[in-house]
């Protein structure tokens, strides 16, 4: 009796979220899907049929190339960048040194800044000017004597997107690094203190036991910033504005769906970009699913 | 149990009914909106019987408020629009004006908005919009504004604003927008001191402007500032323009020119070149940096709008010794336009509003009150010189006995969509330096967002 209760108030307080999930979510993205398919241009719409046209369009259009380039290369370096720098200030401070408190903080509140915020201030900080208007670190390295540092940052041919991604990395690292910190404490010390009884050496401790053991965090790091930088926009919009060597598919999207009204096109973009962060994403939710039910 | 099943999915379809009614009273205004839409194409197709529907209206021309929707929201622009306002508010003190405007660049994010709110039927009064092509390609094709002949006929506007200005905001003779100012694209700025220091001349045609930069990059100054993607688009329609001349450069916009020809060739080597004598860190510099540098003797010439006078004279710099102007190389005589005008909206919610705000949108009195303000000149060519500072009384010379050609980058010439083709091809361009891929592209931009077949 009470169970049947139970249920009915279940299904009772969560319907209104999974109705407005599945409007907002499913059904737009059905449409998209349909727009996608379309041969909508310009502001009315239009749904005649068009097949995967606009599918193909991109594959052969040469701009889409310099996005998919740019966001291998961000991806790689941003998820990359992160896990390493968040991987070794964990550990640091895993040491039980003093003021742990105050430094686990200082390093988490890049996180607490919008990307716009961070953008600004990057773009300041990475200008590419030469001569006597050299600023930012470039001045810096300058003055310091550093002078091989010196660099055309993100206006570099072909490579300028990975500049983008240190602002991402100085950003996000702190974040990975609050994923590892809690993985390092979750590790029991006997493991340690037995391996250390075994003669194994500090480095062989972490390579051989506390990695592994981490592989969890690893993979939820590498789930969570590799979406993100998928669908990163509003980094590179701040730094360098929309220009084509630092395009990425989600700044084509906005241009050619608002400046340009291909609607269509736009579509298309935005179900590749839901594709490829469905590929990264839905095996990580059945993993975790799965894991959570066996324990 | 499946009683109680029952029972509970009834429970929550009825929440669920509940919920969504609740949503949508504050909607109640959506219903009547989503009507326009099918009266519009009607419309379009007889313009004049749409009077017909505005009829009712006429008939009380006092009350009522006009929404007008720009992407005025700061510097002179806006104190600009508020003068034009005062005006509004004393000739028609019963209408409520209400200004919708959205922040943002040039406008990007507004428009963004205006889509949306035009898909959802619920249009504003009127709205800003760049003149010519970029209005005409994207709202006359959707049916969402009005033509408005009769109000150029009924306010003499036909009589005070240059003859060819007219069919570069009109399609098939219907003229469709109000401009309230006039920018001019193709000028370049230089700064004096650093020209009469490596002795050499303003330049007039495109070879001696070459030379001149030669003679600057081997004295070691930085020939020509450039800034951002855009600012080179805006460079590239200049040199088009100083190359072929202004019939064969109108010929581009409505298909008589042939983008494969060998002369846009030589156009687009000329700006290829002219690229080569720019700052390295050109991307990574708005216009305003651009224009910075030749005021700092860091460059010696910036091809930018004559917005860029108003940001000198914000520096507290003085024309003719600071910085001096003269058309873009190969383009004397001839007055590239770029123009923020207004539109009527089909199905506007108060026609006659919208109606008398465009009235002030093309008087005497509104364009006085807005363009000192702005930085502008007016499009009409009768405003009072002695309102105007010394470089915009030498444009408004030049608007009313010049030749006037639009714009590229900033709306009259393309519609959205070819635009931002071309602009896609400009970025592939800058960043590979190929000009036959580049032409290629701009021939299948033509093609499939242009007139050409």
């Amino acid at each position: 009796m009470s169970r049947d209760k139970d249920r009915f108030l279940n299904i009772l307080l969560i319907s209104p979220s999974i109705l407005a999930v599945l409007i907002f979510v499913y059904v737009f993205i059905g449409w998209s899907v349909r727009v996608s398919l379309s041969k909508w241009k310009g502001l009315t719409a239009d749904y005649t049929w068009n097949g995967i046209n606009n599918y193909l369009e991109l594959f052969k259009d040469p701009r889409f190339h310099v996005d998919i380039r740019n966001t291998v290369i961000f991806t790689g370096v941003f998820v990359f960048g992160s896990i390493i720098l968040g991987f070794i200030l964990a550990v640091m401070l895993d040491q039980g040194l003093k003021g742990e408190g105050f430094f686990r903080s200082l390093f988490l509140f890049p996180m607490a800044i919008s990307y716009i915020v961070t953008g600004v201030v990057w773009r300041w900080l990475m200008n590419p000017a030469a001569g006597s208007r050299t600023s930012g670190f470039n001045l810096l390295f300058t003055n310091v004597g550093l002078d091989s540092l010196v660099n055309q940052w993100h206006t570099t041919p072909t490579w300028g997107i990975a500049a983008i991604a240190l602002a991402a990395i100085w950003q996000m690292s702190g974040y990975t690094m609050a994923l590892y910190l809690a993985g390092l404490r979750a590790i029991p010390l006997e493991l340690k203190e037995a391996a250390r009884i075994d003669g194994a050496s500090e480095f062989q401790i972490y390579r051989r036991i506390m990695l592994p053991l981490l592989s969890p965090v690893t993979l939820s790091a590498l789930i969570i910033l590799g979406h993100m930088s998928l669908k990163v926009f509003d980094l590179i919009i701040a730094i360098a504005g929309k220009q084509l060597p630092l395009d990425v598919p989600a700044i084509y999207m906005w241009q050619v769906t608002f400046d340009g009204l291909f609607y269509g096109k736009g579509a298309a973009i935005g179900i590749l970009l839901l594709i490829s962060v469905a590929v990264l994403i839905i095996p990580y939710i059945r993993y975790t699913l799965k894991t959570e039910a066996q324990s | 149990m499946t009683k109680k099943m029952w029972y509970s999915l009834m429970a929550t379809l009825m929440i669920t009914v509940l919920v969504l009614s609740a949503c949508t009273t504050p909607a109640t205004e959506a219903p009547p909106m989503t009507e326009p839409p099918e009266t519009e194409a009607p419309m379009t197709e007889a313009p004049t019987e749409a009077a017909g529907t505005e009829a009712p209206m006429t008939e009380a021309p006092t009350g009522g408020q006009v929404e007008v929707f720009s992407w005025w929201t700061g510097g002179g622009e806006a104190a600009g629009l508020e003068a034009m306002m005062g005006v509004f508010a004393e000739q028609y003190p019963d209408v409520e004006f209400v200004n919708a405007a959205v922040a943002g660049g040039a406008g990007t994010n507004a428009r963004a908005v205006l889509a949306t709110r035009l898909q959802a039927g619920d249009p504003p009064d009127s709205w800003q919009g760049h003149a010519g092509q970029e209005l005409i390609g994207t709202y006359v094709a959707g049916g969402q504004i009005e033509p408005l002949n009769d109000l150029y006929e009924s306010e003499g506007w036909i009589d005070v604003m240059p003859e060819t200005l007219i069919p570069l905001i009109s399609q098939d003779g219907n003229i469709y927008s109000v401009p309230v100012n006039i920018h001019r694209a193709n000028v370049l700025w230089y700064n004096p001191a650093v020209l009469e220091a490596n002795g050499v001349e303003v330049p007039a045609s495109i070879d001696e402007w070459f030379t001149a930069m030669d003679t600057l990059q081997a004295a070691g100054v930085t020939p020509l500032a450039l800034g951002e993607q855009w600012t080179k688009m805006h460079l590239m329609e200049t040199v088009l323009l100083g190359t072929l001349g202004a019939d064969a450069y109108n010929g581009l916009w409505d298909g008589t020119t042939d983008w494969g020809s060998a002369e846009v060739k030589t156009g687009l080597d000329n700006f290829a070149k002219a690229l080569t004598y720019a700052n390295s860190d050109s991307s990574s510099l708005s216009w305003q940096d651009a224009a910075q540098l030749v005021i700092n003797g860091d460059a010696a010439f910036n091809v930018m709008g004559d917005w860029a006078e108003g940001y000198f004279r914000e520096l507290g710099k003085a024309p003719n010794t600071d910085y001096g102007w003269a058309p873009t190389p190969g383009s004397d005589g001839v007055f590239q336009f770029l123009s923020d005008s207004f539109v009527l909206a089909v199905g506007a919610p108060d026609a006659e509003a919208a109606t008398a705000w465009l009235k002030i949108a093309g008087s005497k009195e509104g364009q006085e009150a807005f363009n000192p303000v702005k930085g502008s000149i007016c499009a009409r060519t009768d405003c009072d010189a002695s309102l105007f500072g010394e470089y915009l009384q030498s444009a408004m010379d030049d608007w009313s006995t010049d030749v006037v050609v639009g714009s590229l980058a900033h709306g009259v010439v393309a519609n959205d969509s070819w635009k931002t083709e071309i602009d896609t091809a400009l970025g592939l361009f800058v960043a590979d330096s190929n000009v036959e891929n580049f032409q290629a592209a701009l021939v299948a931009a033509c093609t499939s967002s242009g007139p050409c077949k």
